[in-house]
């Protein structure tokens, strides 16, 4: 009937707890999930058993974000969108998590997400108007729940606290789902979110992408936990923490927290062991504060390998048939850098600054956008408007 | 028609438009059992129940940032920061994402809450209890600031910010909520959020102020009459941002004097910004510089000394004196 704490504490009760204590053991046990190793292994016992469409989507998509990524940082180094922050090597950590939600459920992203965002149907040329700095870049269905990815670190944690309790009290079974990285776990909008959750039960999944670097500061320099995981028992609630790099260990601690919320048993922290094999953002030059002896160290547990030899050895892929998706892929990129480049042509309207401040846009303003509205029309016939 | 304090009236917007809407949510410190600790949501937690009114955690960024999720679902939440003194500690998230995220999502969601605080000196509180802050948000693009000055228009405007589609912060004065009572209508009553008003007509000079200061403007501007014989013109702001300034401007073209009055501390205050709209609007018809009766470039003294920092009728009738001496 009682566990071993208990028992501890049984016997502290009856033999009395002896102070000054010597050597205090901090408890820092937590569950760890791995279902493939480094080499793309099954454990098969452990094998999440996903449909063979839904493996194949999430292996499509994985291709889909890493060859997209490569190519945003190729039109960025051309200067041809702006800054933006990549997300090689982190695909498994957030794809094989947002798999488990229904198009109902909220999707809360920090930044580096992208493959999830496209998972959710965000289309590429979205991303690249976005990233060369047009808000038409942001468009979310009007019957979407995907939030626009949010900038201050750690800020919107507790933003899927609140949609979680108000899907609850509409007595919905729908869940919230929120991502952000280790660096956040630092910020105080952490301690916030998951104890606000812990308290009101919320329907929400806390998903950290654990990359080992917030910038350029390690995780050993963030947090003297020994997990980010370990975190989730102070405010009572599950934590467990998982391969990041292997999609089937993440879509299956996934499962069972999503299946926990929707059936009113509350949060669930996960943290996904991953690593940010490039660049923070563009704008940063990681070779100032790691070794290439780490990267290199991690690139061999890169989650694409990995789970393309699962679905090899599972029979679902060949040479031919990967070697078909990545072309497929390839060409679906060139189109959206295409239809991006198209569209921007006419996005040029400043104008447009205007717009979504306000339901009603108020009558000082409005004067002040007919200011604008004059001075860009004598600038333009000036020709002094860049 | 019942009279009532500024609590009370506060207390009924929230029971009406909580009877009347179940997406509006309470949520905040001690607003439950307590009834908060001016006890403007007493009693609501036993006609509505625990999951209309929610006793939070002590977190101010939580309560936000819960509201906001909440907003962004569709929910009315109605959230209390206990002290407009603790709202720094959830600035970041009315600055990041209340006031921008229809922005951000262009239009695809809204933030629809009102963040109730109560705000401003003169009830001998500690420290970090008696600031006038309102610049901070007035500044912010995507929000709206508003600052009742007695129980009825408390009770109207609380209802209009519940049900704008708009972030707004409500500061309640809080040197009002048991200072004096008013005739409050049961009947349901609105005011228009960005729309100020004439509370006394005048044609010699117009005084613009609003929230507690009212009192003392108004005490000044009899005093003016009756000492003086000089007709003022008093305007109450009742909205900071976005600011009426049609209002004040059509009064100054008439009287061509104006004095603006704030607790808030002088430099970059409120008076700056409607200065600045009458030098816009207004210049050619002003006969004399516009004066400021504000609070000092300091933090507001501790409570003994905060009598001398607050602005009262002996310092606006001195400043209004000087703008008619020319």
């Amino acid at each position: 009937m009682f566990g071993a704490s208990q028992v501890l504490l049984i016997l502290r009760r009856l033999v009395g707890l002896k102070m000054p204590r010597k050597e205090i053991e901090i408890n820092d046990k937590i569950e760890y999930l791995s279902v493939l190793d480094e080499n793309g292994n099954l454990d098969k016992q452990l094998d999440p058993e996903i449909p063979d469409e839904i493996l194949l989507k999430l292996y499509r998509i994985m291709i889909l974000g890493r060859k997209f990524d490569e190519r945003l940082l190729n039109l960025q180094r051309q200067g041809r969108i702006g800054t933006f922050p990549p997300i090689s090597g982190q695909e498994a950590a957030h794809l094989g998590s947002v798999a488990l939600l229904r198009p109902s459920d909220w999707f809360v992203p920090a930044f580096r997400e992208t493959a999830a965002e496209i998972w959710r149907g965000r289309s590429l040329e979205s991303v690249i108007l976005y990233n060369n700095g047009f808000n038409e870049g942001v468009n979310i269905p009007q019957n979407g729940n995907d939030i626009p990815i949010s900038v201050p670190v750690g800020s919107q944690i507790i933003h899927a606290v609140g949609l979680g309790w108000a899907a609850k009290y509409r007595q919905t079974d729908n869940v919230a789902m929120v991502f952000f990285g280790d660096g956040a776990t630092s910020e105080g909008d952490f301690h916030e979110g998951l104890n606000f959750a812990g308290v009101f039960q919320v329907p929400v999944i806390f998903v950290c992408q654990n990359n080992h670097w917030a910038i350029s500061i390690p995780r050993s320099k963030q947090t003297r936990s020994k997990t980010l995981a370990q975190k989730a028992s102070a405010y009572g609630m599950p934590g467990i923490q998982v391969d990041g790099n292997d999609i089937l260990a993440v879509y299956a601690a996934a499962e069972e927290a999503v299946d926990r919320a929707r059936s009113g048993g509350g949060p669930t922290l996960i943290e996904c062991v991953t690593y940010r094999l490039t660049m923070h953002t563009t704008a940063d030059d990681p070779k100032r504060y790691r070794t290439d002896e780490e990267v290199e160290q991690w690139k061999q547990r890169d989650p694409v390998p990995r789970f393309q030899k699962y679905l090899v050895d599972k029979g679902l892929l060949s040479e031919e048939k990967i070697a078909g998706i990545e072309s497929a892929v390839l060409e679906e990129i060139q189109a959206g850098v295409d239809k991006a480049e198209e569209q921007m042509k006419t996005l040029g309207n400043p104008m447009h600054m205007f717009e979504h401040a306000y339901a009603e846009m108020h009558p000082y303003l409005q004067e002040q956008k007919e200011e604008f509205a004059r001075q860009l029309a004598e600038m333009n016939e000036e020709g002094t408007h860049g | 028609m019942a009279k009532m304090t500024m609590v009370q009236a506060l207390n009924l917007a929230l029971r009406q438009e909580m009877e009347k809407d179940d997406s509006v949510i309470l949520l905040g410190e001690d607003v439950g059992l307590d009834g908060g600790v001016f006890r403007v949501t007493d009693s609501l937690i036993d006609q509505f129940g625990e999951n209309r009114v929610l006793d939070t955690p002590l977190a101010e960024s939580g309560i936000v940032g819960m509201s906001i999720g909440m907003a962004v679902y569709g929910l009315k939440p109605v959230c209390e920061i206990q002290f407009s003194g603790f709202s720094y500690q959830n600035f970041h998230q009315i600055e990041n994402h209340a006031a921008r995220l229809r922005w951000r999502s262009q239009g695809r969601f809204q933030v629809p809450m009102v963040m109730r605080t109560p705000y401003g000196g003169g009830v001998r509180a500690l420290e970090h209890h008696s600031e006038s802050r309102e610049v901070y948000w007035a500044h912010t693009p995507g929000l709206k600031m508003v600052i009742p000055s007695g129980p009825r228009n408390a009770r109207a405007l609380l209802i209009s910010a519940i049900r704008d589609p708009d972030p707004v912060i409500f500061y309640e004065p809080k040197a009002l909520y048991r200072a004096f009572r008013e005739d409050v209508p049961e009947d349901e009553e609105t005011m228009p959020i960005g729309k100020a008003q004439i509370v006394r007509e005048g044609k010699d000079l117009t005084m613009i102020s609003y929230g507690a200061m009212m009192r003392p403007t108004l005490e000044a501007a009899s005093e003016l009459n009756a000492k003086d014989g000089v007709e003022a013109e008093v305007i109450d702001l009742l909205t900071i941002s976005p600011l009426d300034d049609n209002t004040f401007v059509q009064s100054v073209l008439k009287t061509g004097r104006a004095v603006v009055i704030h607790e808030a501390p002088r430099s970059f205050g409120p008076g700056a910004e409607i200065v600045s709209r009458l030098m816009e609007k207004a210049f050619y018809y002003l006969e004399v510089p516009i004066e400021r009766v504000t609070g000092y470039d300091i933090i507001i003294p501790l409570f003994s000394r905060e009598k001398a920092y607050l602005p009262n009728a002996h310092r606006i009738l001195r400043a209004a004196r000087k703008a008619l001496s020319n």
